[in-house]
């Protein structure tokens, strides 16, 4: 749009027609204040906070609702616009209870703030205030009336941003007040971004109502451990009896890839760290064959003596590991070369949500092709075939969601579900659950049977559409999502989201840990440069995926099997006696249905205590700071280099770390665990990189940015916070033949978690397991 | 049934076949009824404009815009259907002419709506009325229904090509939903909370499409303005205020009840003569000229003419023509303290101003008048409504500030002797404390 | 609308009013609008708004009970609490205070040994002081139920009340 010229404060600024004066002048550095204006939601109009004088007008105007104008002239500042907002502040402070020593709100409360800022410090009211009584609405949101300044921005987050129009307000006048739509309860999907979104302390949090004051927190920013989606979440942290404790998490300076959103694991589930069952010590099973805690000397010890003994004496292949969805890309990409330098095994696999190969090697030659979530917000036209964001992809969700609120994007969607996203939807197509690649193929113009009316109606709109982003859940796999990329790629500048389950699942799968693929895509049987990179012991043949892996050791085909942060018995549904003939080593925070058949169990640090890199399934690569601590716990990155030194293996061409300085392993030991890690973030934050430690993930780091293609990024926005997209994917296609590509099993097997759920680490979740449990309570009742 | 009064002076064009039985749509059509509707589908559009501009008939619902301008407003094309919507939400404390209109003569409303229909090209109609006339629903429900089988609405009107519907609707009580957006929000089965301004209704209204709202007052004015030409039905008025208006009389007055008087009709003869004076001889204390919501004149103030202009200069407001009469026994503290108390109860809540406004005023108020007054009480209920006016979401809050301010300001002397212990000249009575619903 | 067969079936309403809902929400361009005059006839046939009517009124629309509820607690004339057979709402505003409308008040406080917005043991009556009702110039006024009476003093007021109890009685 066109620019106009307008006069604030004597200062001239241009704006972009349509905008409204309350964001120019903000962005021109004339601060408005507002209690009710929330850009990205309705306007309202209610607080009167932004007014200022426009020239010829009779009464002030606010300016949260007025769009700019040519050769309009504002004041912003005068008396009487000052005694205006004081008046306000006056009237909204009347009947506020003032309870701010004990307000979780107290400290960043935008009401103080603004009562500091523009004065409403005296007060002529004698009269007692209203009052009522403070309200538990569910297991995460408290409600108290008294506090609330009625700005409707937690109504309309919820209505218009959440889509869940779970809050509304009822009564009229002073009495009015925002109530749950369950009469005394919510019945929502407790995201949390109602209370998140109020400026005071009238919504609070379960999690963290009367824990702390906001100043006794420090503030780590880093990246949500639970979905694929990979939001950031700035976590408060306070120091407890045996670390760092997280005690909240949001986002609210809206840095990062999802704004201020977060959803309810990324607000709530952070309280697994704190579980009672969390283990800190190392287990080894002992002669009467009973797990007891040992030291971590032994316990690695031995460990890596049996390892190097099965390695020496029946070989590599006898080995099998399986990594994680939650470790960072450095852990993940460390864990597959010790497999292959160090173990000398191609039986490297992980629980795969998503088919990342069949993506990649459909998507081999083509530049710029993948969306990352960002796009998910602006492109015009979506496809969705297939998956639940609102379930599964909550920060996907809410980016179509405002696309359509803001852009009127169009959605189409294919499910065989009726999900509530359809809600948006310019077009829904339903289709049966075993129909996904007929209905790829259709679209794409590969099937020649008819595959309805409907069907034809959506292929021919969206040959209309240039532009368009095509996102498509684990429903689509093999060849079918071949066909569905073949299609997008005929249509003009289409891009492409595939969509996995969790938080680094895609830098599982780009950091290689795949029997038969390389970090990057790489073929095993062609592996170019990783052949001299993983050194002699580094087998040609690919080898055993994850169910062949657990197969050989029913059959006692497997001697050993290392297991890092995933718990394969209770997602393939292992029989416990399958696994007695293989020594077993399982790298946890619980005891879980794996750990418990463990041989060595060794305690280790979650996402939220470690540093290092995530990409998520959109290709966003963020940085994980460390925030919590926990003692007694090491990082996966840290065992497994320690491992790898037991085992005799030569730690430096296995982490290329302090290049020609001093380095000092004892930095992460005992009390000073993570010193390292809390080392490393600081000199990140400074965007220093000596890597003097083993541990330092910035090492490993450096040779994923050499080995692996597709991972260009900047080294300075990644460490300032900022996402960077990337695509790993094989460019030099020419050369990379995969054998048999029909013989390849993809073996995708969707989470299918929901919002309340996360997989063996949501069940150590005690608020989202409450959450869950109070809503099933809920449709018990309900059904009755 | 409300008495029907009368006196000489009256100019009887609104109020005409009040009491003649024309609720009956025989009786209607007998006493010229469906005349000018008839006309206006034969001359089309623009004449009835020219001829409500000519007419000078300004709104009766409080502000007083010009009529005719308001529908030339109108876009002649829009993509979304037009509407025209009749307000008969009356319920700003003093007034009760509307009340009147549906009980007495319902098909003038019908018939005003079809025009104003033809008027701005819309198909369809709606007569809101507040929730407490259920009885006037009854009464507006048959003779819409009378209407259409008379072929006076639905399809093809009088035998045109026109197509006219009218749907009557009822509130649940709330003031607030009289003030035009609000009203519209309530018709689409809403809260009645205001909407943002601009778009004006004109362009987007109702179900978002141009929209014309009108007093029913108005309306029902509209038939005679056509039959009269606008010319005529200007000149009985006074310059810029054509024609009449029902003026409520009510209060300390010897015969309260609702005249038709001539626009710019002096305020002290309506008083004295109309009215028959103040109540058992006593002397006049204050008048609230239009309703509650319009500041208070002193006795020494009423010798104006009662139009939008004169009033304005005087400096209260024509309103909505509800001239409430107050006599020496009056206690304003506590007449202050009922009309906030109104506008407490019927503030929507949406603006801060407006909310807390109403409820520190009546809060301080109702303390003030039962005798804990502190000095700066009296300031600081000045200083509240003038914080509130010109600065709330609607015009709810300056109807609320407007009249406070004038009781501060004209009985200041009146708040200083509750403050020193003087009895309350008016009967006191303590008013109990709402219970907040 | 193929939803009205079974709601029929299923309504706790009287078959007229049912009746009457199936056709108010065909009059509007949007369903939505017959909301109010549905839940205040939905209270006249039954007295107050019940949570049951709340629901069926909602799906009706296709709403949610949470819109309609923010909506019905707006209106002052809605409740969700039963009243008297017959709710005498007394106006003291400004018209009807000047002539005695407080006074009338305080007399059906007494005569009926309730408070406002309180029901008498015998369900007979309640009583509400309400804000004007439009009935100023024939002040002061009070209206039972949806009945205007006016010009009204204690005696009066005590015959129209008497006249209600008879009326209850048969
Ligand atoms: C708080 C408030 C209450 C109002 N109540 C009414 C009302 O009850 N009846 C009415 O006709 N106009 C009322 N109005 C005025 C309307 O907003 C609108 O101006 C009027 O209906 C337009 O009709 P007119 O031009 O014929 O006067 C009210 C305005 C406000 C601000
Ligand atoms: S909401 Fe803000 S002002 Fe209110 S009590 Fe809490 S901290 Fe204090
Ligand atoms: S927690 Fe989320 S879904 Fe629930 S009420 Fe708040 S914003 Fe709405
Ligand atoms: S609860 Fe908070 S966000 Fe919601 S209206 Fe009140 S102050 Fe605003
Ligand atoms: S920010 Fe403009 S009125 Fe609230
Ligand atoms: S003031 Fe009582 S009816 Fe108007």
């Amino acid at each position: 749009m066109a620019d106009v010229t307008l006069t604030v404060d004597g200062k001239k600024i241009t704006a972009p027609a349509g905008t409204l004066l309350i964001d120019a002048c903000r962005k021109a550095g004339i601060e408005i204040p507002a209690f009710c204006y929330y850009p990205g939601l309705s306007l309202q109009a209610a607080c009167r906070m932004c007014v200022v004088r426009i020239e010829k007008i009779p009464k002030l105007q606010t300016a949260c609702t007025t769009p700019v104008a040519e050769g309009m002239i504002v004041a912003t500042d005068t008396d009487e616009i000052k005694q205006s907002r004081k008046a306000m502040l006056q009237l909204v402070l009347a009947n506020h209870p003032l309870d701010c020593p004990v307000c979780d709100a107290g400290g960043e409360c935008e009401l103080q703030d603004m009562t500091f800022k523009y004065g409403a410090a005296d007060s002529n009211f004698v009269d007692v205030k209203n009052h009522r009584e403070e309200q538990q609405w569910s297991p995460v949101v408290y409600f108290d009336r008294p506090r609330c300044i009625l700005c409707y921005r937690c109504v309309r987050v919820c209505g218009e941003g959440m889509d869940v129009w779970a809050l509304g307000v009822q009564n009229r006048g002073v009495s009015s007040v925002i109530a749950p739509n369950g009469g005394d309860h919510l019945d929502c999907e407790e995201c949390g971004m109602c209370i998140d979104i109020c400026p005071v302390g009238a919504l609070t949090s379960g999690t963290y109502r009367y824990k702390t004051r906001p100043w006794e927190m420090t503030h780590v920013g880093t990246i949500c451990t639970h979905c694929g989606d990979g939001c950031k979440t700035t976590l408060g942290m306070r120091s407890s009896g045996d670390g760092m404790e997280i005690i909240r998490g949001d986002n609210r300076d809206k840095s990062g890839i999802n704004g201020d959103f977060l959803c309810v694991k990324g607000r709530y589930a952070f309280d697994f760290a704190n579980h009672k069952d969390r283990l800190t010590q190392p287990l080894l099973r002992n002669a009467e064959g009973k797990l007891t805690p040992t030291s971590w000397e032994d316990a690695l010890a031995f460990a890596a003596q049996r390892l190097r003994k099965i390695r020496d004496t029946r070989g590599g292949e006898q080995i099998g590991i399986i990594g994680s969805n939650r470790t960072t890309n450095e852990e993940s990409y460390l864990l597959q070369k010790f497999a292959r330098s160090v173990l000398g095994t191609n039986n490297i696999d992980h629980h795969r949500t998503a088919d990342y190969v069949s993506f990649a090697k459909a998507l081999a030659g083509q530049e710029q092709r993948a969306a990352s979530l960002r796009e998910t917000e602006t492109a015009p036209a979506i496809l969705l075939i297939g998956n639940d964001p609102t379930e599964q992809h909550p920060m996907l969700a809410w980016n179509l969601r405002a696309n359509v609120r803001h852009n009127r994007a169009r959605i189409y969607i294919v499910n065989h579900q009726e999900i509530k996203l359809r809600r948006q939807a310019t077009s829904f197509l339903k289709i049966s659950a075993d129909t996904y690649s007929t209905c790829t193929r259709f679209l794409a113009g590969e099937e020649n049977s008819a595959f309805g009316a409907e069907a034809t109606a959506l292929r021919e709109a969206l040959s209309k559409e240039p532009n368009l982003l095509i996102v498509f859940g684990a429903e689509l796999h093999g060849s079918a999502i071949e066909s569905l990329v073949r299609y997008g790629l005929s249509l003009p500048d289409t891009k492409f989201a595939c969509l996995g389950d969790y938080v680094n699942s895609r830098g599982a799968a780009d950091m290689g840990m795949y029997p038969d693929m390389l970090p990057g895509y790489v073929p095993v049987q062609q592996p170019g440069a990783f052949a001299t990179e993983y050194g002699e012991r580094f087998p040609a043949a690919p080898g055993l995926d994850l169910p062949s892996m657990l197969d050989a050791a029913a059959r006692g085909n497997l001697a050993a099997l290392y297991v890092v942060g995933s718990n394969p018995v209770h997602r393939y549904g292992v029989a416990a006696a399958s696994l007695k003939n293989t020594f077993l080593i399982v790298q946890d925070m619980f005891l879980t249905e794996t750990a418990l058949l463990a041989d060595v169990v060794l305690p280790i640090a979650n996402l939220y205590e470690k540093a290092g890199t995530v990409t998520n399934t959109y290709g966003d690569l963020q940085f994980v700071k460390k925030a919590a601590d926990r003692s007694g716990v090491r990082t996966d990155l840290e065992l497994i280099v320690r491992l790898a030194d037991k085992m005799g293996a030569d730690v430096h061409s296995l982490v290329p770390f302090g290049q020609g300085t001093r380095a000092d392993m004892g930095q992460s030991r005992g009390a000073q665990s993570g010193e390292a890690d809390r080392h490393a973030v600081w000199l990140a934050a400074q965007n220093l990189e000596p890597k003097l430690s083993p541990f330092d993930p910035s090492a490993l780091l450096d040779e994923i940015q050499r080995l692996v293609p597709g991972y260009h990024f900047s080294r300075l926005e990644l460490f300032s916070g900022n996402d960077q997209h990337v695509q790993a994917t094989a460019h030099n296609t020419g050369l990379v033949q995969i054998v048999n590509p029909a013989e390849r099993r993809d073996g995708v097997l969707p989470s299918e978690d929901t919002l309340f759920t996360s997989g063996t680490l949501g069940h150590y979740s005690g608020k989202l397991t409450e959450i869950h449990d109070s809503r099933n309570k809920e449709i018990l009742v309900a059904a009755d | 049934m409300p008495t029907l009064v009368s006196h000489p002076e009256e100019v009887k064009i609104v109020s005409s076949r009040f009491g003649k039985g024309a609720t009956d749509i025989e009786r209607y059509l007998e006493l010229d009824g469906y005349q000018a509707a008839r006309t206006a589908v034969e001359k089309g559009a623009d004449w009835i404009i020219t001829e409500m501009k000519a007419s000078g008939l300004r709104g009766r619902g409080g502000a007083g815009f010009p009529t005719g301008m308001k529908w030339s407003f109108v876009p002649k094309q829009s993509e979304k259907p037009k509407y025209v919507l009749v307000n008969g939400d009356e319920s700003e404390p003093g007034t009760c002419k509307d009340h009147l209109i549906f009980l007495h003569d319902p098909h003038t409303v019908i018939e005003g709506t079809i025009i104003a229909g033809l008027a701005i090209g819309a198909k369809m109609g709606f007569i809101y009325l507040r929730g407490e006339y259920r009885y006037l629903l009854t009464i507006m429900e048959k003779a819409i229904a009378d209407a259409y089988a008379k072929g006076f609405l639905g399809k093809g009107i009088f035998g045109s090509q026109v197509n006219f519907d009218i749907v009557s609707h009822t509130g649940a009580g709330a003031y607030e939903v009289g003030e035009e957006s609000a009203l519209m929000e309530s018709l689409e089965g809403k809260r009645g909370i205001p909407r943002i301004k601009p778009p004006f209704p004109a362009v987007v209204g109702l179900y978002g499409g141009p929209t014309v709202i009108n007093n029913a007052e108005t309306i029902a004015t509209v038939p005679h303005v056509l039959r009269m030409g606008g010319e005529a039905y200007a000149k009985i008025g006074s310059e810029r205020n054509g024609g009449t208006r029902l003026f409520c009389l009510s209060g300390h007055i010897e015969r309260p009840g609702v005249y038709e008087l001539p626009m710019g009709y002096n305020l002290k003869k309506m008083i004295y003569e109309i009215g028959g004076g103040i109540r058992g001889g006593r002397q006049l204390k204050a008048v609230v000229p239009g309703g509650s919501s319009t500041p208070v004149l002193l006795p020494n103030e009423i010798d104006i003419g009662m139009d939008f202009d004169q009033v304005g200069k005087a400096g209260s407001m024509l309103g909505s023509g509800g001239v409430v009469v107050l006599d020496e026994t009056v206690c304003m503290v506590e007449f202050a303290l009922r009309t906030i108390k109104f506008y407490q109860h019927e503030s929507c809540g949406w603006c801060i101003p407006c909310r807390e406004g109403t409820d520190w005023l009546k809060k301080t108020l109702t303390r003030f008048h039962a005798g804990a007054g502190v000095a700066k009480d009296i300031d600081n209920i000045r200083y509240l409504a003038e914080n509130m006016l010109g600065r709330t979401f609607c015009p709810l809050g300056d109807a609320a500030a407007m009249p406070t301010i004038a009781f501060v300001k004209k009985f200041r002397q009146e708040f200083e002797d509750h403050l020193n212990g003087k009895p309350c000249a008016y009967a006191k009575q303590t008013i109990q404390e709402p219970v907040l619903v | 609308m193929t939803t009205e067969a079974p709601m029929e079936a299923q309504t706790i309403f009287s078959p007229e009013l049912a009746a009457r809902f199936d056709k108010l929400v065909t009059l509007y361009p949007v369903r939505r609008s017959a909301l109010i005059p549905m839940l205040l006839y939905a209270q006249d046939e039954q007295g107050y708004v019940t949570d049951a009517a709340i629901r069926e009124i909602a799906q009706r629309i296709g709403i949610t009970p949470l819109d309609v509820r923010n909506v019905l607690s707006y209106y002052s004339l809605l409740r969700t609490k039963p009243v008297g057979k017959y709710h005498v709402q007394v106006c003291t505003n400004i018209s009807c205070m000047l002539r005695g409308g407080q006074k009338l008040f305080e007399h059906c406080k007494q005569r009926l040994g309730v408070g406002h917005k309180e029901t008498t043991p015998d369900g007979i009556f309640s009583l509400e002081e309400v804000e004007c009702i439009g009935a100023c110039s024939w002040a002061p006024a009070v209206q039972v139920n949806y009945d205007f009476h006016d010009n009204l003093t204690a005696d009066a007021m005590d015959a129209v009340l008497d006249q209600y109890r008879k009326q209850a009685e048969k």
